[in-house]
């Protein structure tokens, strides 16, 4: 079975609520809209405090190239526009809504039929996407319009679609997958279609077998689409491990990307929302939101609006419990520790992770043993025992020299680490300087 | 008798070529430096903290030959005597400057900004501060994990066990920037020491609207703009919901401080208010308890007394 080449580790999966379909959850009394919930320019506001929106309005402008229009997701009256903690644990602007009905935009196709037929052009298909203000949805955001737009001098070659969820206790993409197969699978054809390409791969790992057998089964009728399994190893949900496992190229060193190798890759999840923006002109403003935790009481899966409060959905899985030590937006590999329970579900929030303080506590670093377990375990083949000391001795040349910009901050260094040294925070803290200091190069050209 | 003889002729003449050749090389491949920048780099501090925005002493000592001009260049360790030496090298004019002081600009202590989170990472302030926003509800101010302290090569700032915010040393201190330079978050600022060592400043960098500025610490500047009306020298701005006191223009009449709600503007080193003014203070009831915690400060009289001694 198929798997990128090096390194890789195999954390428990925990993967709670696999076998929880998806609820919808609830609407919240006031949404948060944070402008930036992508990777590039904050979005522009276009509503002031009392404009009157609908689900599906749009309230927030993209502010750039790189970067993403925001769509109200409930119905009522614009609150004010001020600020809110996020994801990230900074105060950003944000757009705050206070919910009055579900009354939505009637250009949205509301019915549960399945549309097939598509006659748009592929420029269309990436105009739509980016009219619907969709963004990757694994977490890292980049908006998908860019991503189909290849820069002059490359040529996309394949679609691959990251169905991986190699996090462990997230289960939003697996159970996404069993739910909505055929549109998922319509969502992958357009996007092949508005990159141009005749081929599509659909990376899953081994260890959702129901996804694996309904998305081959369906895949059959769906011209190019082939699903591969993937042996179970993290981080294969990374873009390069992707590509590396799938079609067996590797991405070289930044700044080249994966279109320099061909490779389109795009999450499930977008595929899905592709599917919703292009064939029911519905823009990205719900999403699956896996809530889950071994002390959780109902670990599950919910479709969630955006801007609804974490808080929200953590009492409809039962409650916070009285042990909680962390609460994590994302999955416990990459995700981040909340400052608070109010922060809003955002176009990248996949999960909501509860540790309690035993499984939360950092355990206390020792000294280095020299074992190289993190060299082995890196999937990008670099030192991170090297590169953590040089950075903290903040000798930026040397963690330049050692690539230290290819580290995709998987975390599986720190997690390997006999002695539980905090590699990482220094690698990303290295990984900061280092590019700032490329940036004022490359301006100073 | 031969072979020492031999010995001593043959290694003599070697010697004697050797030295042929290296006195020819060294005429040859002599590279001219000025002698004065030798002589300006043995008038330095030779601490090579950067603090002059050069590479060490020498690097400084080289760039003030060739410039011709000492305007703009400043050895915040020396000082103005120190750079009157490098003047009277070059045969010419020091610039004048005034010595300057680190300042703290947060005073989020752990009274003032209570704990919101915990923060278990490692414990430096880049670090943090490229995590989240910081174990209090500022997510401007002091982080606490003193890369300031480390940063400092003449250990003249320290933190406060208490307080959790770092303190300079005003006799240590020599302004070379090395700790703003460290501080991810731009809180410590270089400031004239002001006359008599006494100045005002605004403790806070908080940007946050009022409102949520004052619910994170009780000690943040909330821009009210009090102080920007009643500043009889146009010395203070308001830009972010933050105010900021121009050194340049600040004559340190502490009106300002007597008016902040906040108490977030500081009078450093002044020595305690007289009873007149605390009669002026108790005319105002709003502004009469500001006058006391100032009063109380421990410091302010006593680094005070030495100097006007």
């Amino acid at each position: 079975m198929k798997t990128f080449r090096i390194g890789g580790v195999h954390p428990a999966e925990n993967k709670l609520s696999a076998g929880k379909a998806i609820e919808t959850l609830a609407l919240p009394k006031q949404a948060v809209f944070p402008l930036s919930q992508h990777i590039g320019a904050p979005a522009t506001p276009i509503v002031k405090k009392g404009d009157v929106v609908k689900v599906g309005t749009k309230i927030a402008e993209a502010g750039g190239f790189v970067s993403a229009a925001i769509f109200s997701s409930v119905s009522g009256k614009v609150n004010k526009v001020d600020s809110v903690i996020d994801a990230s644990g900074y105060r950003k602007p944000a757009i705050f809504i206070d919910v009055d009905g579900d009354e939505w935009e009637e250009s949205i196709d509301r019915s549960a039929d399945l549309v097939k037929e598509c006659t748009l052009t592929p420029e269309e298909i990436v105009a739509k996407v980016k009219n619907a203000g969709v963004v990757g949805m694994g977490g890292a955001c980049f908006p998908t319009h860019v991503k189909l737009m290849p820069p002059p001098g490359c040529k996309a070659e394949c679609v691959i679609i990251n169905a991986v969820e190699c996090e462990p206790y997230l289960t939003a993409d697996h159970r996404l997958m069993l739910e909505k197969p055929d549109q998922i699978l319509v969502g992958v054809s357009l996007l092949m279609k508005a990159a141009k390409v005749t081929k599509g791969y659909i990376g899953i790992e081994n260890n959702k077998p129901d996804a694996i057998r309904l998305m081959t089964e369906k895949a059959a009728a769906y011209a190019g689409i082939e699903v591969v399994p993937l042996q179970v190893k993290y981080p294969q949900g990374g873009e390069k491990q992707l590509i590396d496992a799938v079609i067996g190229r590797q991405v070289p060193a930044p700044p080249a990307i994966p279109i320099n190798v061909g490779a389109v890759v795009q999450n499930v999840g977008t595929a899905y929302a592709v599917y919703e923006a292009v064939m029911k002109n519905k823009p990205l403003f719900e999403r699956v939101v896996t809530v889950t935790g071994k002390s959780l009481k109902n670990p599950s899966n919910f479709l969630t609006r955006m801007g609804t409060p974490m808080s929200q959905l953590i009492d409809a899985a039962g409650g916070l419990p009285e042990d909680t030590g962390k609460v994590i937006g994302g999955g416990p590999m990459m995700g981040k520790a909340l400052v608070n329970t109010e922060v809003p579900i955002c176009k990248g929030s996949s999960g909501v992770l509860i540790m309690n303080d035993k499984e939360a506590k950092r355990a206390e670093p020792q000294p280095c043993i020299r074992c190289a377990k993190c060299v082995s375990a890196c999937p990008m083949g670099l030192e991170p025992y090297l590169l953590a000391t040089c950075s903290s001795l903040q000798d930026w040349e040397r963690v330049e020299k050692e690539m230290i910009m290819s580290c995709i901050e998987c975390g599986s260094c720190q997690f390997t680490c006999p002695s539980h040294r905090p590699m990482l925070d220094y690698i990303r803290m290295g990984k900061g300087k280092v590019g700032g200091i490329i940036r004022a190069r490359n301006a100073k050209k | 008798m031969d072979l020492i003889l031999i010995a001593v002729v043959s290694l003599g003449a070697i010697g004697l070529i050797a030295a042929i050749i290296l006195y020819a090389a060294s005429k040859k491949f002599a590279v001219y430096e000025d002698p004065r920048i030798a002589q300006v780099a043995e008038v330095l501090p030779q601490a090579n903290c950067g603090g002059c925005g050069f590479p060490g002493c020498s690097g400084f000592a080289a760039a003030c030959v060739k410039a011709g001009s000492l305007e703009g260049k400043l050895c915040p360790v020396g000082g103005q005597p120190t750079m009157v030496k490098v003047a009277a090298i070059l045969g010419l004019e020091a610039a004048a400057s005034e010595p300057k002081v680190a300042v703290v600009r947060c005073n989020g202590t752990c009274a003032n900004r209570p704990l919101v989170t915990q923060y278990d990472g490692v414990r430096s302030c880049v670090i943090a501060n490229s995590t989240y926003g910081g174990e209090t509800g500022c997510t401007f101010g002091c982080l606490g994990c003193g890369d300031c302290v480390a940063a400092c090569k003449f250990d003249a700032i320290h933190m406060n066990p208490e307080t959790g915010l770092p303190e300079v040393d005003e006799d240590k201190c020599t302004a070379c920037g090395a700790c703003g330079k460290a501080c991810p978050r731009g809180i410590i600022e270089i400031r004239p020491k002001g006359k008599n060592n006494r100045r005002v400043y605004v403790q806070c960098v908080n940007k946050d609207k009022g409102a949520v500025a004052r619910k994170s610490c009780s000690a943040a500047c909330i821009g009210c703009g009090k102080c920007v009306k009643v500043c009889p020298f146009e010395a203070i701005t308001l830009a972010n919901n933050l105010a900021y006191i121009d050194p340049a223009k600040c004559k340190s009449c502490r009106k300002c401080e007597m008016e902040c709600p906040q108490q977030a503007i500081i009078a450093k080193n002044f020595p305690p208010r007289k009873p007149k003014a605390e009669g002026e203070a108790a005319a105002k009831p709003a502004t009469a308890p500001k006058a006391a915690p100032v009063a109380a400060k421990p410091e302010a009289p006593a680094q005070a007394a030495p100097k006007e001694a």
